[in-house]
């Protein structure tokens, strides 16, 4: 495996370390050349267990006609060729109509999501960044949606979202008026509403501890050099902290865009194994096709295809980001 | 230099707004937990007729919480340790020596965090079914099992983060153990682990915190002995009855633990982030 190969290599240089080609920092300190893969091999054989044989497996099982009939022995189950994937695809008939569906509402949900946590947390960041008195409360207090646990936090929100019961339809109907009648926010078109809250109420100090951490290295000769030619408050913003930030956004904005994308815990306590239509995010979406109505073929193409995606998307992201950055960086 | 007076009324609108959405739902919680079942079946109502203890007493016995609790701890304590430990040789690794596949393998563990968990749970359950079926060993339902499929989030986000650690620790100080005569290993946990303590810290909160709060793994691969908080929460429903009361209580209960450490430790997380996430 990978471990013995340069192992053996390293033996048989040994005795002429000095010469031994490559990038090493020094040469004669370093003896064993299979030490680092010994500090890897573990990390290296969980990678191997918990991702490239299940994603392997994943592959083989989106190929196959697997049905519960087939789950005790997956091994023989027909295999189907393509068939999982042209169903997934084929948006005119009932499973890829669905399919796209989720997909499309997916992508808006997390555009809106990422972006309103951007927001939010960029300016609490910005907000929070001289001292004043409660500054650390207020810090301490907006991390809170963040380090409940996310079954916690939902579900307190699905208490907020009963129909009889709940906050707020006791707000917007009882007290302001805002509506005829209580409405339905776990079913029907609301409930993308609720998903996008809940979602923007858990996600956005990540946002805020991310942009505060980069605020932190933004040397403050900058302000102070910026002050002196005379630019006022909302100018040094502008001018100085946000293109300072540029490589953290970058960071931040994928991660939370592949968080959010692929985020089920949210969803799937908020509605349960099967999501209203309005808010039928792709991960549960694929649960269900997998788990509830047994199609494990199906949803292991379904996988596959949402991977192709993100793997596009990821890609052109670092492309388009990467610019005039060292590609060691990543 | 002051800022302009439109700062301040707009920086008090907006934190005041923000602070209102936050707490918002954390008043619910609180509150809710305190009232009798008839109150929060009916009305919502923002102050408390009358309050009880009696959620807090009663959330022990009407599902087995405790167990739950207990599964918790043990799944998201050992996939914490295995994840962080496992990590710290890689990323040491990675951060201190040049080695044939080194890009493979960072660009492999950058690139898995980025793929959904439903990905990796269809292949996992099948393999646990198919291992146990074939062998007798139960990993499918097990705790077990269940920590393996928390390191496929834990451990690459781990080994990420502690190699922007270590890489922001100064060789010179390791170099000056193998001067003095450590081995590579020593040098690694006198010198190395001693100086990245809070980045090493920050990413055992988020392992811990991630693997508490997860919800996909844990509703397929547990059973009633092994069942998490995640799922076990959701026996407050029954037919006749939602016990909001206790589920307000039950979550805030397994809620203070997670928020009072991260609260505590969260300075070393902004640290860790800032050295590992944030280059």
């Amino acid at each position: 495996m990978t471990t013995t190969a340069p192992a053996e290599a390293a033996v048989q240089q040994n005795p002429s370390g000095a010469a031994h080609p490559g990038p090493r920092r020094r040469p004669g300190r370093i003896r064993r050349i299979g030490l680092p893969y010994l500090l890897l091999l573990p990390a290296l054989l969980l990678e191997l267990l918990v991702h490239l044989v299940p994603m392997v497996i994943g592959i083989v099982m989106s190929f196959k006609e697997l049905t519960q009939f087939y789950i005790r022995d997956w091994g023989t189950a027909p295999s189907s060729g393509l068939d999982n994937y042209r169903v997934s695809v084929d948006f005119d008939a009932p499973v890829g109509e669905a399919l796209l569906h989720s997909f499309l509402v997916t992508v808006a949900f997390t555009l809106l999501s990422v972006g309103l946590c951007w927001l939010l947390g960029t300016a609490a960041a910005l907000y929070l960044q001289d001292t004043f008195r409660g500054r650390g409360l207020l810090r301490a207090l907006f991390l809170i949606p963040y380090a409940l646990p996310v079954y916690a936090a939902v579900i307190t929100w699905v208490f907020m979202f009963q129909h009889d019961n709940g906050l707020v339809n006791h707000v917007l109907h009882d007290q302001l008026h805002l509506t005829d009648k209580p409405s339905f926010w776990l079913i029907g078109d609301n409930s993308f509403w609720a998903l996008l809250t809940v979602s923007v109420w858990k996600g956005w100090p990540f946002a805020f501890l991310i942009v505060m951490a980069g605020l932190q290295n933004i040397p403050g000769e900058l302000y102070e050099a910026a002050a002196l030619d005379g630019a006022g408050m909302w100018q040094q913003i502008r001018r100085i902290t946000l293109p300072s930030l540029r490589p953290v956004n970058q960071v931040l904005l994928l991660v939370l865009f592949l968080w959010t994308f692929n985020d089920f815990n949210t969803p799937f306590v908020l509605f349960g194994k099967s999501a209203p239509e309005a808010a039928d995010l792709i991960s549960v979406h694929i649960y269900q096709a997998s788990f509830v109505t047994w199609n494990f073929g199906t949803g292991s193409a379904m996988s596959v295809l949402l991977l192709l995606f993100l793997l596009v998307v990821t890609g052109l992201y670092l492309l388009l980001t990467s610019r005039g950055r060292k590609p060691a960086d990543v | 230099m002051a800022p302009p007076r439109s700062f301040f009324w707009s920086r008090r609108i907006f934190l005041t707004l923000l602070t209102g959405f936050v707490l918002v739902p954390v008043y619910v919680m609180v509150s809710s937990s305190l009232k009798p079942l008839a109150d929060v079946t009916g009305e919502f109502h923002w102050v408390p007729s009358r309050l009880t203890i009696r959620p807090y007493i009663d959330i022990w016995s009407t599902i087995p919480l405790a167990r739950y609790f207990v599964n918790s701890l043990i799944v998201a304590g050992a996939a914490t340790v295995c994840s962080v430990v496992i990590a710290v040789f890689a990323a040491y690794a990675v951060s201190r020596y040049e080695f044939r596949g080194k890009r493979v393998f960072t660009v492999t563990v950058l690139s898995t965090q980025m793929f959904p968990g439903i990905l990796f749970l269809l292949p996992l359950f099948l393999i646990y079914v198919n291992i146990g079926n074939a062998t007798g060993i139960a990993l499918f339902g097990s705790r077990g099992g269940l920590i393996l499929t928390y390191l496929t989030f834990s451990l690459p986000f781990s080994i990420w983060m502690l190699i922007g650690y270590f890489d922001s620790v100064p060789r010179d100080l390791d170099e000056a153990a193998l001067v003095d005569g450590c081995g590579p290993f020593g040098a690694l946990l006198r010198v190395v682990v001693p100086a990245a303590i809070p980045g090493i810290v920050a990413v055992a909160v988020y392992a811990f915190m991630t693997a508490w709060g997860e919800v996909l793994f844990a509703s397929v691969m547990t059973n009633d002995a092994t069942r998490t908080l995640a799922v076990g929460l959701q026996g407050y429903s029954t037919l006749n009855n939602v016990y909001w009361n206790q589920i307000m209580a039950a979550s805030l209960v397994v809620s203070v633990p997670v928020v009072a450490g991260f609260l505590l430790l969260q300075r070393y997380l902004v640290a860790g982030l800032t050295a590992g996430a944030v280059k």
